[in-house]
């Protein structure tokens, strides 16, 4: 997974990722207190718990291929209560990057073009261009006329620059972002649509992306 | 001049098949001061053992050297053997050619030659040995019992009625530990004061049971058969011989605002107070620290405050001036049974534990522990055993009880399971359907775990005629909304988030060690785990012993441990102590260390180091008794033969009998310079 | 010591009055610090799910900054960026393979341990002053009696290993800056409660149920005002709260703990971007006045009688 060896390819990567994952989450009792504090629990179809299990059972088809894993906000409610020091949040994490390693398309759309959205406004500008952002974001989601109503109250109160601020430093971020084998194609093309806010249209996107051998610089 | 016989055994295949035995015999017939050499296929069979005999007899042997298994195998069974041939049997030694040779290599001829080196060392060993007597020591009959909760009045009794004397030390005013404050023990459902109360009392009248309530260890000296232990007899206040129990002292107290740790912080009691109405003895305590006169006195007012125990007491029993007294008692054995305590989720927690925020850290009101809902289900407690919240009084319709708080959490609490707590969880949520019929009581679990007789079938009970809801999960947080305490959690076998509006809350929390423990065992020289809880010997064959000689350990101070696991663990250690108390004497090796007296410099370094507290400084006088200097000296009672002493001593003072500093150098040379 | 000041992405855009706000406290507290020159976005929470090399190096490289322009402490107003610097610097001293592969992807060498501030513990070192400059204001304490709950979120308290916050379920430490502002904290069940975070865009509805407990709690609490210390709670209790509140219930403003602190100690709601809000804030702002305006009458009557 270095990006100084060079050589790691990201098929090794995903592998090497879910092992270490997968002995993490062997910790783990299958308490179920994680499950019960997550604010997203009511929204998943598998819960943290869940994702424990299949994880520590090495079920990893059914796991990154979870929604839920894409549902999880990251406030650490789990990790900072659980019993056992399993750290679930951290292992969630871990699962996302190889789901995206692995060219995974089953991220829920909103949430892929909000990521990717976000991740291509940085590379770009070194700082998240806000405008550039919700554009690129609603062209990618689809969800062209959602939120349509705050976008005059947005530049009424001076909360959107027109333009986005130029970073000396810029050519270090990218590299940052190239180093990381981190590439513009990741999740393009993923986006599937099993909630309400995501429904119709094409996944958004150009490029594959995933699984190509050696991404790293 | 010496006469030594090597006997090398082939202990079947194991040592035989890697060493060549016969030529290891060979070997050492040619070295100096061997009279006799020969090899054998099993030393510690009769057959062997007659040839080591025979040899002894016909060849005047001086010493025998037996190369074989490890001397924690065989060492006693040889030096019989060599005893019974009229050799003192000290003089008998063994070289293991077997797990440090035959088992750990592989060439022959290397493992040959070490078994060769290994036996000749030894042979140099033994040519120094001298003949020693075994050690013989007296017996105390006469055993502490430290602890008076259901284990502790087991194993006195035992004793007790096995003949001896016991002298049983509580900590608190009255005996009866955690016991007494139940309501109804599983699994049966039995009153636990009706079958706790005449087993009290008859520890109080049994003449061979001298009770000391109100008392603490304070420091023990000596070894087994001949423990000296002072013990603090805190001041009562209160002249024991005098008192009736008659009770208007309690009735007059103005200070009644205390919580009644009986109660587990739900009532209150006066400053001078009995915990409860079956105390043993029934003679009250003054709390000083709660009492108006002692506030003041502490305070540095001169002027009397109240007193009006004082004056409500006919027979003048109160005694503000008495004083804490030490009282020194002589026994042979000890039985430490110091009980548990159980985890506090709150803030103020020990080093390594953290107490549980997301259960509001002990400070919602209706959240309470195990005990104390002892306490609200019991006759003898606050509500008298009507089921009512402590914050308003009102009877709970909904009661969770969750499992598991601060145990099987290596993050938070314990990483041990406690053991009782599933099994009282069930228990209590009969006793709650019990009483309030249309009631609702849920439990969070993780796992039930109820291995014991009768125990399955209890919980069992609880869910099919009880009507017990069981949710398969770890609750996330607690919080109080309004009347109500909102219990998060999830139940992962239905697969659903579950929220429910609780009255009360019952945390099942983890079982601990006494606070003191450590100290306690420290006084006593006993080892203890990572939580306090004291090691046995040996953790399935020897239960019930400590790491030292004449010290045993019964009931939940040892581990979390249910009544009839207590009462089972406190018998067998007062069989252990009645064992201990059958023989006359003690035998030991003599295998201990002794000071050269003209040599001492009396810097008394191995007192410092001696892990056993064996040596004394001793002052040696003239004859008109003025002390010239002083040395050390060595309790052979005590010493364990560990040799510490030994190895700091500058001016090579001390000899460890058997492993003294010649025999030790004629080792080292046998395989320093030996070809 | 040298404090730098990384403003991160929103505090220069949609929650610029944060940054407003910020800036006019610290001024009055006379608290110094330089902006880390040439600083880049923290990756906020959609690096490390993509990539936690990604999710390390991007706040990496503004420790790296901060430590090559002489600071030695850092203060995030923004609570994301701030879990983020902390969580990078944390990871870093916990992983050496992390820490040995860093510097090539940043170009740096690795930056020595900085403290990292978020605002709350920064206000809470000032307490002090802050009591004095409100004491030292001739008008009445326009906060007194004004009952706010501190909401924490998720990313100032957890990991409570790397936040180090005073306690990771029950923390006071913006109740002790709230007190010293002249206002009363309320005790509430929704402190650390999730509001969404960065689901206010991707997955509003989500956003919306969770952001309404809170709203929710806070008033049944009777609190008349959330503070918060990060845009992301901002936005959500603030922008989304039209959707969470039912009709006929009074909206609650959300503010940030440096518009109280502002407020208390005399600045104008000007200075501090409170028409920025979504949220009205003019009622409360308006009460608040009439009932010092109403104190201070009646304490010139009593003087008078
Ligand atoms: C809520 C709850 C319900 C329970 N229900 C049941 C049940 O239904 N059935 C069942 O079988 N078990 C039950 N138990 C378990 C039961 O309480 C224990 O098994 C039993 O009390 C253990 O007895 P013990 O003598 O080892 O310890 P304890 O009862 O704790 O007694 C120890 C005694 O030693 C004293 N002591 C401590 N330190 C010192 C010291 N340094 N010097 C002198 N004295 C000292 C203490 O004051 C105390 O009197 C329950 C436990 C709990 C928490
Ligand atoms: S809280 Fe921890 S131990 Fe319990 S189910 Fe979740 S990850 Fe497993
Ligand atoms: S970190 Fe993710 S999985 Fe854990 S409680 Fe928060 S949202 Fe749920
Ligand atoms: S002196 Fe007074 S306060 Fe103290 S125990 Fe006696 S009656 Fe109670
Ligand atoms: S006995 Fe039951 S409740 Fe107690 S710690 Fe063990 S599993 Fe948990």
């Amino acid at each position: 997974m270095t990006n100084q060896s060079g050589a790691m390819s990201r098929s090794d990567a995903v592998v090497r990722l879910l092992a270490e994952t997968r002995s993490a989450a062997a910790r783990c009792y299958q308490c179920g207190k994680c499950s019960a504090g997550c604010p997203m629990v009511s929204e998943m179809t598998l819960p943290p718990h869940d994702i424990m299990r299949l994880t520590a059972h090495g079920r990893f088809a059914e796991v990154l291929s979870a929604d839920s894993l894409w549902l999880c906000l990251t406030c650490e409610t789990c990790s900072e209560r659980c019993p056992t020091g399993t750290d679930p949040a951290a292992i969630i994490d871990a699962l996302r990057e190889a789901a995206v390693l692995d060219g995974r398309r089953e991220v829920p759309r909103s949430i892929a073009a909000f990521h990717r959205s976000f991740l291509d406004q940085v590379r770009l500008t070194g700082r998240l261009y806000e405008a550039g952002f919700f554009a690129e974001y609603k062209l990618r989601s689809r969800a062209l006329l959602d939120d349509i109503g705050n976008a005059p109250g947005l530049v009424r109160r001076g909360k959107l620059h027109p333009l986005p601020h130029r970073l000396h430093g810029i050519g270090e971020v990218r590299a940052i972002f190239e180093r990381c084998g981190v590439r513009a194609s990741d999740l393009s093309g993923a986006g599937h649509a099993p909630a309400a806010d995501d429904a119709g249209g094409a996944p958004g996107g150009g490029d594959p992306g995933g699984g190509a051998e050696g991404g790293h610089a | 001049m010496a006469r030594i016989g090597v006997f090398v055994c082939h202990c079947g295949e194991n040592i035989g098949r890697t060493v060549d035995c016969a030529a290891v015999a060979e070997t050492l017939a040619g070295h100096p001061g061997v009279a006799h050499a020969e090899d054998y296929k099993y030393m510690c069979s009769d057959p062997g053992q007659a040839l080591i005999k025979r040899a002894i007899i016909d060849k005047r042997l001086t010493g025998v050297v037996v190369a074989a298994c490890s001397p924690h195998m065989h060492e006693k069974t040889f030096r019989r053997a060599a005893s019974q041939a009229g050799l003192n049997p000290f003089m008998c030694e063994m070289a293991n050619i077997r797990e440090h040779c035959s088992w750990i290599h592989e060439d022959r001829d290397a493992a040959t030659a070490k078994a060769i080196d290994t036996a000749r060392t030894i042979v140099e060993k033994v040519k120094h040995n001298e003949p020693l007597q075994t050690i013989h020591i007296p017996v105390t009959k006469r055993a502490l019992v430290i602890g008076g909760g259901i284990a502790g009045i087991q194993a006195a009794l035992d004793i007790a009625d096995g003949g001896h004397e016991v002298v049983l030390v509580e900590k608190d005013p009255s005996i009866g530990g955690h016991m007494a404050q139940l309501s109804e023990t599983f699994p049966t459902l039995d009153c636990s004061q009706c079958i706790l109360t005449p087993r009290m009392v008859e520890a109080y009248q049994h003449p061979n049971i001298k009770l000391m309530t109100w008392s603490e260890v304070e420091a023990v000296d000596g070894y087994i058969g001949n423990f000296t232990v002072t013990v603090r007899k805190k001041a009562r206040s209160v002249d024991a011989d005098v008192c009736n129990g008659c009770g208007d002292c309690l009735a007059a107290c103005p200070n009644r605002r205390t919580p009644s740790e009986f109660d587990a912080g739900l009532g209150t009691r006066s400053a001078i107070y009995v915990p409860f109405p079956q105390a043993v003895p029934n003679t009250p305590v003054i709390d000083r620290a709660n009492c108006g006169r002692f506030k003041a006195i502490a305070k540095g007012i001169k002027k009397e405050v109240c007193g009006k125990c004082a004056e409500a007491c006919l027979k003048g029993a109160i005694d503000f001036t008495q004083q804490d007294e030490l009282v020194t008692e002589e026994v042979g054995a000890i039985v430490v049974a110091t009980g548990y305590q159980l985890y506090s989720i709150g803030r103020a927690q020990p080093e390594g534990l953290t107490g549980y925020g997301e259960y509001g850290y002990g400070e919602i009101p209706d959240v309470i522990d195990g005990l104390q809902f002892e306490r609200l289900a019991s006759a003898s407690g606050p509500t008298a055993g009507e089921l009512r919240r402590p914050s308003d009084g009102k009877v709970p319709q909904t009661v969770v009880f969750v499992h598991c708080v601060g145990s099987r959490d290596p993050e938070k609490g314990m990483a041990y399971c406690s053991k009782i707590c599933c099994m009282y969880n069930a228990k209590h949520a009969m006793l709650y359907r019990h009483k309030v019929h249309d009631g609702r009581a849920v439990l969070f679990y993780m796992d039930v775990r109820a291995a014991g007789k009768g125990y399955d079938e209890f919980t069992r009970r609880a869910v099919e005629e009880d009507g017990a809801e069981y949710l398969r999960g770890r609750v996330s947080r607690l919080y109080r909304d309004g009347d109500v305490i909102k219990v998060v959690g999830y139940d992962t076998l239905a697969h659903e988030p579950v929220e429910i509006d609780a009255d009360m809350v019952v945390l099942a929390t983890a079982i601990r060690p006494q606070p003191g423990i450590k100290q306690l065992a420290q006084t006593l020289s006993v080892s203890y785990d990572e939580h306090g809880f004291i090691n046995e010997a040996h953790p399935k064959l020897r239960p019930v012993e400590t790491n030292t000689a004449g010290v045993y350990v019964a009931g939940a101070c040892q581990a979390p441990r249910d009544i009839p696991d207590s009462v089972a663990m406190a018998s067998a250690a007062a069989a252990k102590v009645l064992g201990l108390f059958s023989v006359a004497e003690l035998e030991r090796e003599p295998a201990v260390a002794a000071v050269n007296e003209t040599t001492c410099v009396g810097c008394l370094t191995c007192q410092r180091v001696c892990p056993y507290g064996a040596v004394e400084a001793k002052e040696i006088r003239d004859r008109d008794g003025n002390v010239v200097r002083t040395v050390a000296s060595i309790n052979p009672g005590v010493c364990q033969g560990c040799g510490t002493c030994q190895a700091v001593c500058m001016s090579k003072s001390i000899e460890l009998a058997t492993f003294t500093d010649a025999e030790m150098y004629s080792e080292i040379e046998a395989l320093a310079f030996w070809p | 010591m040298t404090l730098a000041y990384y403003p991160g992405c929103s505090l220069k855009g949609t929650s610029r009055e944060f940054e407003e706000s910020f800036l006019a406290v610290t001024r009055a507290l006379r608290i110094e610090m330089t902006e880390i020159d040439d600083w880049s976005c923290c990756g906020a929470s959609s690096a490390h799910p993509i990539s936690r090399d990604l999710g390390v190096a991007l706040p990496a490289r503004n420790l790296a900054l901060a430590a090559e322009q002489g600071a030695d402490e850092v203060v995030a107003p923004c609570a994301a960026c701030y879990n983020r610097l902390a969580t990078a610097q944390h990871e870093l001293g916990a992983d050496a393979d992390l820490a040995a592969r860093m510097p090539g992807i940043l170009g740096h060498s690795l930056p020595p341990a900085l403290h990292i501030h978020n605002v709350v513990d920064l206000l809470a070192a000032y307490a002090p002053r802050i009591e004095e400059l409100v004491a030292a204001r001739v008008d009445p304490p326009l906060l007194a009696g004004l009952r706010v709950a501190a909401y924490y979120g998720c990313l100032l308290v957890r990991p409570n290993e790397v936040t180090g916050f005073d306690d990771a379920e029950q923390p006071a430490t913006m109740e002790t800056v709230i007190s010293a502002a002249g206002a009363s904290p309320v005790a509430w069940n929704m402190a650390v409660e999730c509001c969404g975070g960065a689901f206010s865009i991707s997955r509003t509805q989500s956003v919306v149920r969770l952001g309404r407990r809170i709203v929710a709690d806070a008033r049944a609490h009777g609190a008349q005002a959330i503070a918060v210390a990060c845009p992301l709670c901002h936005t959500n209790l603030d922008l989304r709260q039209a959707a969470m509140t039912a009709r006929g219930e009074e909206p609650l403003p959300a503010l940030f703990i440096t518009d109280l602190v502002g407020l208390a100690i005399g600045l104008s709601p000007g200075e501090l971007g409170l028409a920025r809000h979504f949220v009205d804030t003019e009622p409360l702002l308006a009460s608040l006045a009439a009932e010092a305006e109403a104190t201070a009458t009646a304490a010139a009557a009593q003087e008078s009688s």
